[in-house]
């Protein structure tokens, strides 16, 4: 059986109810506008245009700890804040709020009687007249105390990730600066001047981030004689250059003690199994060369372990490998066979040696090695223009390959100057 | 011939109510500095930014650039210090110097009072940070996107005031840690001050203060309220440029 009384709540949608679930409403609800403007939940105060605070609810009031007489037509809105805050105030609050007639969501502090900092949101509107005078500004002020806390915790998370990244930005320019530093030990600074002969070099580096393995050196022996020496170390990184290192400074000093290229690989050999057989076994390859210039041209000698033949520019024009079949890698095992080769290097001859990072260099769609003969049909269409031309046309190569180059590669050019012509400085005098 | 130079916090646009009084009389040059507003932030370089020279020098490359003379700098707040600084290198070019609400020293100091603790200036290099949390993601598109596409002037408004938080801070610490009281004492050129009636960043007493440290200097208490009496009192900060100008040439 259906039973109402007066008092009950009305179910929302009965149309005949509506009257009584008005009064029932207007009674749960506030008395009056004033009351709601007072109690609201949040600041409420209107300040004339040159801030001086003509109106402020009960509410504002008590965050304050001020009487309404202490504040209304006695103070600034400014007045209620931190120095900060008026700074803020001022150089960016008022400006923003002339410009557009509102400024919403700014973080200030307001001072309470009791000289604490309450963390506020503020949101201001100018009222105009209808003529478009500015009349006041009306302003709400939200408490921001717990938002604002967890803001500063956002934001000294932010502060700790930015000082985390500068510090990871530094540590790595640091590391990049030794790693730098450490291949440049494991190169010559540059070449030295060797009478009668031209010598360029190139090295490319894959990764600024791993130091590389390919190294090359130009040296006097004395008595007119010059070594040179150009290698591979297996691997990458710190493991490869302490092995490039020790390769480096003992092909030097074996050279010192018997020039003989077979004699220095040997010697290399030796040191290198010793020092690395029982271990990781780590080895390069190397060729190694003596250069004796005698009568107008430089007799070359030269052995290699396993590396890749040596190309020589002609001065016609032809470019030939100088093989040296079945040497052996450096290191891999305690005796090893190196296989020498001489020849002469006649005036605009250039001796080119390089690393594989050149010849396997992925080269167009079908990603192919770039190989031997298209190195030789490359130096063969350079003018013989003598090692510094022929270096820079090689770099230009490399630079060609883009990607497709994902190695190390060190390139040394050692050649003989071409005779001045002396028929043509005949014609010409 | 103006020049308008904004202070500390936002950029040119802080002029927009006085420039068109301006215009009628003169020819009107508005920057801003490397760091504000549409400046290309490319420029940026935070250790010539961290004094006020860094500034100056801002100013002397727009005028060398323009190969501007009779120059009369108007210089807002922190401007009014870069304005004498640029008069010191230039006087070939800045003749005469407009201080509006300027301060030569912001925090107190011994026999000067300048309103400021240091304490207080942290408190607003905290105000910065936490009115700038927000700022990053929605602001930056804005201002990063647009130094050469001048004629979007509702992106203009939304970027006001706004700055990238790392310059703005670099500003305020140049600012409101620099004293340039001595430089003061280099100012050969008219100048006139124009100060508010009630500023809480520039008081009375520093009014007073560079009036009486600039020999021959002008003061003119605006009836204004605020730090900005070129927004608050746009045609009262006109016409005292204007009476100024014209007298002095």
């Amino acid at each position: 059986m259906m039973c109402r009384t007066d008092q009950s709540v009305p179910e929302p949608g009965e149309e005949q109810d509506v009257d009584a679930t008005d009064a029932v409403f207007t009674a749960l609800l506030e008395d009056s506008a004033e009351e709601l403007y007072e109690q609201a939940p949040c600041g409420y105060l209107s300040t004339l245009m040159d801030g001086t605070i003509a109106k402020i609810n009960a509410t504002l009031l008590e965050w304050l700890g001020l009487e309404r007489s202490q504040v209304v037509g006695r103070m600034r809105f400014t007045d209620l804040l931190t120095v900060g805050g008026k700074l803020y105030h001022e150089t960016h609050f008022a400006p923003l709020l002339q410009m557009k007639g509102e400024v919403s969501g700014i973080a200030l502090d307001i001072k309470t009687a009791d000289k604490q900092r309450m963390p506020v949101l503020v949101t201001s509107k100018v009222k105009t007249s209808e003529e478009g005078e500015p009349m006041l500004i009306r302003t709400t002020v939200f408490d921001a105390r717990d938002r604002r806390a967890y803001e500063m915790e956002l934001l000294r998370g932010r502060q700790a990730a930015e000082e985390a990244r500068r510090q990871s930005e530094a540590d790595r320019a640091r590391l990049q600066e030794a790693l730098a530093v450490l291949q440049q030990s494991l190169l010559p600074a540059e070449l030295p001047v060797v009478p009668g002969l031209e010598a360029g070099s190139y090295y490319h580096t894959a990764s600024p981030d791993l130091l590389g393995g390919d190294f090359y050196d130009l040296f006097p022996l004395g008595g007119g004689q010059w070594a040179f020496f150009l290698g591979d170390v297996c691997g990458k990184g710190p493991q490869a250059a302490a092995v490039t290192s020790l390769a480096r400074y003992t092909l030097r000093a074996a050279a010192l003690h018997d020039p003989d290229p077979v004699s220095v690989l040997t010697t290399l050999n030796t040191v290198l199994h010793e020092r690395y057989a029982s271990g990781e076994g780590r080895y390069c390859t190397a060729i190694f060369g003596v250069l004796q210039p005698a009568d107008g041209r430089v007799r070359l000698h030269l052995a290699s372990g396993g590396h890749p033949s040596a190309l020589i520019q002609r001065a016609d024009g032809s470019a030939d490998y100088l093989p040296t079949p079945g040497g052996l890698l450096v290191g891999v095992l305690p005796q090893a066979p190196f296989t020498a080769a001489r020849t002469d290097l006649l005036p605009g001859d250039t001796l080119l040696l390089y690393t594989d990072g050149l010849t396997e260099a992925r080269t167009g769609p079908e990603r192919e090695l770039y190989g031997d003969d298209a190195l030789r049909a490359f130096t063969a269409a350079q003018p013989p223009a003598g090692p510094q031309s022929l270096i820079t046309a090689l770099s230009g190569l490399l630079a060609s390959f883009g990607d497709g180059l994902d190695d190390d590669t060190a390139l040394l050019a050692l050649g003989v100057p071409s005779l001045p012509s002396i028929a043509s400085e005949d014609l010409t005098t | 011939m103006l020049l308008l130079a904004h202070g500390f916090g936002c950029d040119q646009n802080m002029w927009r109510l006085v420039v068109p009084t301006l215009a009628e009389s003169y020819r009107l040059v508005l920057f801003d500095y490397v760091g504000s507003g549409r400046a290309n932030p490319s420029a940026w370089d935070e250790r010539r930014y961290s004094s006020l020279d860094g500034y100056a020098r801002d100013v002397l490359e727009v005028v060398e650039e323009l190969d501007l003379r009779e120059v009369t700098f108007v210089g807002h707040s922190v401007s009014a210090m870069v304005g004498v600084l640029a008069a010191a290198k230039a006087p070939e070019r800045i003749s005469r110097l407009v201080m509006v609400a300027p301060s030569p020293r912001y925090i107190d100091d011994e026999g000067y009072r300048g309103g400021f603790s240091a304490e207080d200036i942290d408190e607003l290099l905290e105000s910065l940070e936490s009115n700038y949390l927000g700022w990053s993601a929605a602001m930056a598109p804005v201002i990063m996107g647009n130094a050469d596409r001048p004629e979007l002037g509702q992106e203009l408004t939304a970027s006001f005031c706004a700055t990238d938080p790392d310059m703005a801070r670099v500003f305020a610490r140049t600012t409101f840690l620099s004293d340039s009281r001595e430089d003061l004492k280099t100012v050969v050129v008219p100048t006139l001050i124009l100060e508010c009636r009630q500023d809480v960043i520039a008081p009375r007493e520093v009014g007073a203060y560079v009036r009486d440290t600039i020999p021959g200097s002008q003061l003119v208490t605006l009836e204004a309220t605020g730090h900005c009496p070129q927004l608050s009192a746009p045609q009262a900060t006109a016409a005292a440029i204007v009476d100024f100008v014209g007298a002095a040439s």
